[in-house]
């Protein structure tokens, strides 16, 4: 029986340094490899010895795409720890700050880095040439992100104002107003994405996931809620390491989570969509029925077009915020250091971000724990894959590598946060 | 904006990728408005717009010798692969896409510092560190001579 190997040793169009490698017999897939190759980023080992407080900046330098979800994570896990609580405008500038996030994260993979896979080029200079509009309007979708990061956050990249117990600085009421004009066509413009993208083809592969995202009652999770799944499990956040563990593989370097009791599980858009559509504004809900995606989803491919909706609620939720907006009294909020243990879940663009701090009475950090959405969801990747090569088998080897490539990127890797790059291997006879 | 724009693009903290930082930081302490830019290829088409003139230094891969001093002109040179090192769209997809979106400054120079290493925390190399400063020298009397002339077009 012929053997042979599909390899794509830099998988582009992610973030990262990453390598695929499928291992075919016959018909029969063999063995599925998500490498992820750049060196472990020792960032927890970093945090031992450092004020507690320094933990929202380095931790930030982690990802240049989100570093306002390891901000978020941090912060919230050393204010448990301390026993702050956020002024509630402090609160509402958090969610501001991350709707800023997901708008330039988003609106870079939908465009950039996944719809050339849809359309059929093999990059978004390619594409642009006979989409010029589409990018034009990618462009200045990302920037109003960029904009709102900057403006709470000093500078658009690696942000710096975000501190435990709120902001050094918070804006004024006119600064957010200012955004006002240009948040409101970023709306329409992420309405257009979605039933722009919602066009494209689709394969049919749906698959029994098992969703993963917080939860809170009021609100389409930012940062705060429990830690739920679609199959039952509903914890605190302090619990998420008694129902999943990290395991080292031998392939790559980042640890690959699953559930404790076994079995793989999904974070991202997908996950949150299809557990909080509710929650979801009426425009949002209303243009994803529009764009045929009613929960639940299970199709991963689909997730672009999530990708959009959630864009359409970052916009939308950023215009409600800045709406009710009032300069809170003090920037940040504090409390004297005690030792003690603290958690953390928030949900960065591409899924749920877990940290754990322990800090002593001088309020140095004894031990730091970090599970970014990619470890999370490498597994599960691992069996889309598994499961999506059979059906294609017979397909002409560049074309099985093309597919295996965009159902990697269906989970927009963010291999820098879960170690950095992405590489597909087709070798074998005939390749 | 119109005029000269000075472009520093990398990241402070990860050794030499820092190269095109610290050229903007020298040329601010000498009183030039340089930019600090982490390199992500969609916001640099924004970060140059406007101006016709643009310099952008950025530390490069190329196997070459650390601290070789490499310029394209970027209107006329494709840039091959990413100067910026490993982000998925980084300052040659920038210039790749400017190109078609017709978004190019009327001349833009890049400015590549071979890197040596790019360690977590770690300073400048030396011989990138001595590349940083004459590159910094270059930009001033490049500057110098721009504004003084006052070349508007």
């Amino acid at each position: 029986m012929t053997s042979r190997t599909i390899k794509v040793d830099y998988l582009a169009r992610v973030e990262g340094e990453g390598a695929l490698q499928v291992k075919l017999r016959g018909n029969r897939v063999e063995d599925v490899r998500l490498k992820i190759f750049e060196p472990p980023r020792m960032f927890e080992g970093f945090l031992r010895g450092r004020r507690y407080t320094e933990a929202p900046d380095i931790t930030a330098r982690i990802c240049g795409i989100c570093p306002v979800a390891y901000q978020m994570s941090a912060v919230h896990a050393m204010e448990r720890i301390l026993g702050i609580a956020i002024h509630p405008q402090v609160r509402a500038l958090r969610r501001l700050f991350y709707c800023g996030e997901w708008i330039e994260s988003h609106v870079l993979h939908i465009y950039m880095l996944h719809a050339p896979d849809f359309l059929g080029y093999p990059d978004a200079i390619k594409m642009a040439a006979d989409h010029k509009d589409a990018v034009e309007r990618a462009l200045r979708l990302k920037r109003i992100g960029n904009r709102l990061v900057a403006l709470l956050g000093g500078r658009e990249i690696h942000p710096v104002s975000a501190c435990v117990g709120g902001f050094h600085r918070v804006p004024a009421k006119a600064e957010l107003r200012a955004l006002e004009d240009d948040l409101k066509w970023a709306l329409d413009a992420a309405i257009a994405t979605a039933k722009l993208v919602a066009g494209f083809e689709f394969p049919d592969f749906e698959q029994d996931y098992e969703f993963a995202s917080l939860s809170h009652p009021g609100e389409y999770p930012f940062n705060e809620g429990r830690f739920v799944t679609s199959d039952g499990i509903d914890i605190d956040v302090s619990e998420f390491e008694d129902n999943f563990i990290e395991q080292h593989v031998k392939h790559s370097n980042a640890l690959q989570a699953q559930k404790r009791r076994g079995g793989s599980y999904l974070v991202g858009p997908l996950a949150r969509y299809n557990l909080n559509f509710g929650k979801l504004p009426g425009v949002a809900r209303q243009v994803a029925l529009e764009c045929g995606i009613e929960p639940p989803c299970r199709n991963q491919f689909r997730s672009i077009v999530v990708r959009a909706v959630e864009t359409i609620f970052a916009c939308d939720e950023a215009l409600r915020i800045i709406a009710e907006y009032e300069r809170p009294p003090e920037p940040f909020a504090s409390a004297p250091v005690r030792p003690g243990a603290g958690h953390a879940i928030t949900e960065a663009p591409r899924g749920s971000l877990y940290h754990r701090y322990e800090i002593d009475a001088a309020g140095l950090i004894k031990s730091a724990r970090i599970v970014p959405p990619t470890s999370q969801n490498q597994k599960r990747a691992e069996e889309d894959l598994w499961a999506l090569i059979p059906g294609i088998i017979s397909k002409p080897q560049h074309e099985i590598t093309h597919i295996c490539e965009q159902a990697v990127r269906n989970y927009d890797p963010c291999i820098s946060c879960a170690t950095h790059f992405l590489k597909l291997n087709v070798s074998g006879p005939g390749a | 904006m119109s005029g000269i724009l000075i472009i520093g693009c990398g990241t402070p903290g990860r050794g030499d990728d820092a190269a095109g930082i610290a050229v903007a930081r020298r040329l601010r302490e000498r009183g030039i408005a340089a930019s600090e830019h982490s390199g992500d290829g969609a916001d640099l088409l924004e970060a140059w717009s406007g101006a016709d003139t643009v310099f952008l230094v950025d530390a490069v891969s190329s196997g070459a010798a650390a601290g070789t001093v490499t310029e394209w002109d970027a209107r006329t040179a494709p840039v091959a692969g990413s100067p910026a090192g490993t982000h998925a769209f980084g300052v040659a997809e920038a210039v790749g896409l400017a190109r078609v979106l017709g978004r190019l400054p009327a001349s833009l120079t890049i400015i590549g510092i071979e890197a040596a290493s790019f360690a977590h925390g770690a300073p400048l190399t030396p011989e990138v560190e001595r590349a940083v400063e004459s590159v910094s020298e270059r930009l001033i009397l490049v500057y110098e001579e721009y504004s003084g002339k006052g070349r508007r077009p």
